[in-house]
């Protein structure tokens, strides 16, 4: 099925070349009442208790070491929590937008890998030009490799078929592995002692917002994105159309108006370009150098970052700071604790699947099924409600 | 070392990277033939690994093999429990699943062996040498001087192959696949053989996970799973689901994982070795590029019934 771009994708029959589907229309109801969402965090925490039961740690020191860390100085909150915040939310608003379009983009690790690395190679060049100038080009070339590597997903997806869940996948490895050779090779320190990059010039960090905190601009882009995200989903036509296509792909189709293979490439590439994005301004404000785990695994945890947010941009905002939270609490578990950080995964994966759950409890209780879990039967693994 | 040798070695060492990778893509086959794509298997397959290191510690090797695949085996429930019991989206729930099953595992270790960085060595099944066979050059050490998880992966392909094509459950299972609103109307229930297709998928994978522990690296390592859960789909994708195919497409990426090896041994060590670990991630997305334009898929992979 070697259609060009600019084609329909409509009748295919390999299992790489489905048409994308309403993988997230269940998940897109606006926004989840306030009260279930305090039902999934109590959930959420009864279920961190019962593992912790289970591994045999102290449940009550484990979770006051997590609420401490968190939340318990204003340090915490600023230089732990809110510092989490940041990429958190870049990159779950790169999942929230392939969502929705019902592009499964779960490369966000990847893609933020990439940019990082990118906004890294540039440093060394501009490193004698005014912070002005060098800043805002490290930034956007970050977000420009971030979408150049989700577009090869894209490109797969609409040129070859080739399923963008695997693909991203796929690539989300061969970015940590060229991240790990770029750190022991080209973009090494000078003096080759660490696999690390070079640190990056003081003059050239994004500044610190708050004296003897680690709380860097990046939290003032981090909402201006999103909202601005929120404008061009919801009031733009181009954002419409990509609403359409995340609605019923068919429908958008045969509407004639909108191209879907055009829409949903420029889906791989915002997407990509926001994760990208998350990960330049990572390194710019918080690390200053590459390395190998240079992302305890953001990209992964977007994914419950924007499902949480139903999708909606500014709701990743709420939930970017929840899993900042939570990721600043896990680390402080293990440091005062002794709980392994890894266990907040395994609750962000429940929380998923209560989602997921939740969702599929209303689908069969409401009338609006049809609306909800997309009964158009768009033949994608994705759409199998 | 000559020519020869280093050929031998070369597929000794494919046949034996792609073991795991067969076990997983034949369960995977199994699954999507059924219609159900499971991007949670390497869920299971980093449980299978975690559950076979435990046992074996307990009860011995053998055990350690049935361990894993029930560890893979309970993962995949959940995903069933799920996909087919709620219909829900197969890839956000394989996503969240494996999600769930790293970072389970990655807790257990920890809490249970110590800190990260603790080498937990476990006893490793030894080599079971076919007389006669195994003295074959070139080709004798590779297939007939292995592990015996190896020839349970060599035995599926065949069996497997056989059953779906020539039993009336392989053609239920095949059916549901393809059309399932005639396989209903002949009286198959389709839920109940699409959640045992999954099963089977997530204790193969289970297998799969404990074979990379006892019969290859002696040790558990967090992560260790390291994608092959998703390659697993690509093979399946590559042998178009079909068990044999999928057992040469198994061997394709097991020789694409031991060409650092017969690199190294021809001296040509200037390459770095991070391009070799990236190599089976690239080759995935090649074939499947490849792969494009052949209707082999069933068709009605994915949808709800």
């Amino acid at each position: 099925m070697n259609h060009p771009v600019e084609g329909s994708t409509t009748g295919s029959t390999t299992v790489a070349a489905r048409v994308p589907g309403q993988a997230s229309a269940g998940l897109r109801q606006a926004g989840l009442a306030a009260g279930q969402v305090v039902m999934l965090l109590a959930m959420g925490l009864f279920l961190l208790a019962a593992l912790l039961v289970a591994t045999g740690h102290p449940v009550i020191p484990a979770l006051t070491a997590l609420f401490r860390g968190a939340f318990g100085s204003w340090y915490a909150i600023t230089s732990a929590t809110l510092v989490r915040m940041i990429p958190l939310g870049f990159a779950g608003l790169a999942v929230a937008l392939a969502f929705r379009a019902g592009v499964l983009n779960v490369g966000a690790e990847g893609q933020l890998l990439v940019g990082a690395a990118a906004a890294t190679a540039l440093a060394l060049p501009l490193q004698n030009t005014s912070p002005l100038l060098a800043i805002p080009l490290m930034i956007v070339g970050g977000a420009a490799a971030g979408g150049v590597w989700a577009m090869i997903a894209g490109v797969l997806r609409l040129r070859f078929g080739v399923l963008e869940v695997i693909s991203t996948i796929m690539l989300n490895f061969i970015a940590l592995n060229l991240t790990g050779w770029l750190v022991r090779g080209p973009l090494q320190e000078p003096q080759r002692v660490n696999p690390q990059s070079a640190s990056l010039p003081a003059s050239l960090q994004l500044p610190v917002l708050l004296d003897g905190t680690r709380l860097h601009a990046g939290v003032m882009m981090l909402p201006v994105v999103a909202v601005a995200l929120w404008w061009w989903l919801f009031h733009t036509a181009s954002g419409f159309r990509v609403r359409a296509v995340g609605a019923n792909v068919r429908a958008a189709e045969s509407a004639g108006e909108i191209r879907v293979a055009r829409t949903l490439l420029l889906v791989f590439l915002l997407s990509g370009l926001l994760a990208g994005l998350g990960g330049a301004v990572e390194y710019l404000g918080i690390t200053y150098a590459l390395y190998e785990n240079f992302s305890p695994g953001y990209g992964y945890t977007a994914i419950a970052v924007a499902l949480l947010a139903r999708l909606h941009p500014v709701g990743v905002l709420a939930t970017a700071l929840l899993f900042g939270a939570l990721e600043a609490g896990a680390n402080a578990m293990q440091r005062d604790a002794g709980v392994p950080s890894v266990v907040v995964s395994v609750v962000e994966a429940v929380l998923i699947l209560l989602v997921v759950a939740v969702d599929r409890w209303r689908a069969r209780t409401s009338d609006s099924a049809g609306a909800m879990s997309g009964t158009t039967s768009g033949a994608t693994p994705g759409a199998a409600a | 070392m000559s020519a020869l040798d280093v050929g031998t070695a070369f597929l000794e060492s494919t046949v034996r990277t792609a073991t795991p990778l067969a076990l997983a893509a034949l369960g995977e086959c199994v699954s999507e033939r059924a219609g159900v794509i499971n991007i949670g298997l390497e869920g299971s397959i980093i449980a299978g690994a975690l559950g076979g290191t435990v046992a074996a510690g307990i009860v011995g090797v053998g055990g350690g093999f049935v361990a894993g695949a029930v560890a893979g085996m309970a993962i995949a429930a959940l995903f069933a429990w799920f996909t087919v019991g709620m219909r829900a989206d197969q890839i956000i729930t394989g996503t969240a699943i494996t999600l769930f099953a790293l970072g389970l595992t990655g807790t257990l270790y920890r809490s249970v062996f110590g800190a990260a960085g603790v080498a937990l060595t476990t006893p490793t099944a030894g080599t079971f040498t076919i007389p006669g066979l195994a003295s074959i050059p070139l080709i004798g050490p590779a297939f007939f001087s292995q592990p015996v998880v190896t020839y349970v992966a060599m035995t599926f392909a065949v069996v497997l192959a056989w059953w779906m094509r020539r039993t009336h459950a392989g053609l239920a299972l095949r059916a549901i696949g393809e059309y399932p609103e005639a396989a209903v109307a002949a009286g198959i229930a389709p839920r109940r053989i699409q959640a045992l297709a999954v099963l089977f998928a997530g204790a193969m994978a289970g297998l799969a996970g404990a074979t990379l522990v006892l019969a290859q690296a002696g040790t558990f390592v967090e992560g260790m799973s390291a994608g092959r859960g998703f390659i697993a789909i690509a093979i399946v994708v590559l042998g178009r689901w079909q068990p044999l195919g999928v057992a040469g497409a198994a061997l394709l990426f097991g020789a694409a994982n031991s060409l650092q090896t017969l690199f190294q041994s021809m001296g040509w060590s200037g390459i770095p070795y991070q391009l070799f670990l990236a190599l089976p991630y690239v080759l995935t997305l090649l074939v499947l590029a490849g792969a494009s334009g052949r209707s082999a898929a069933p068709a009605a992979l994915g949808k709800r019934i």
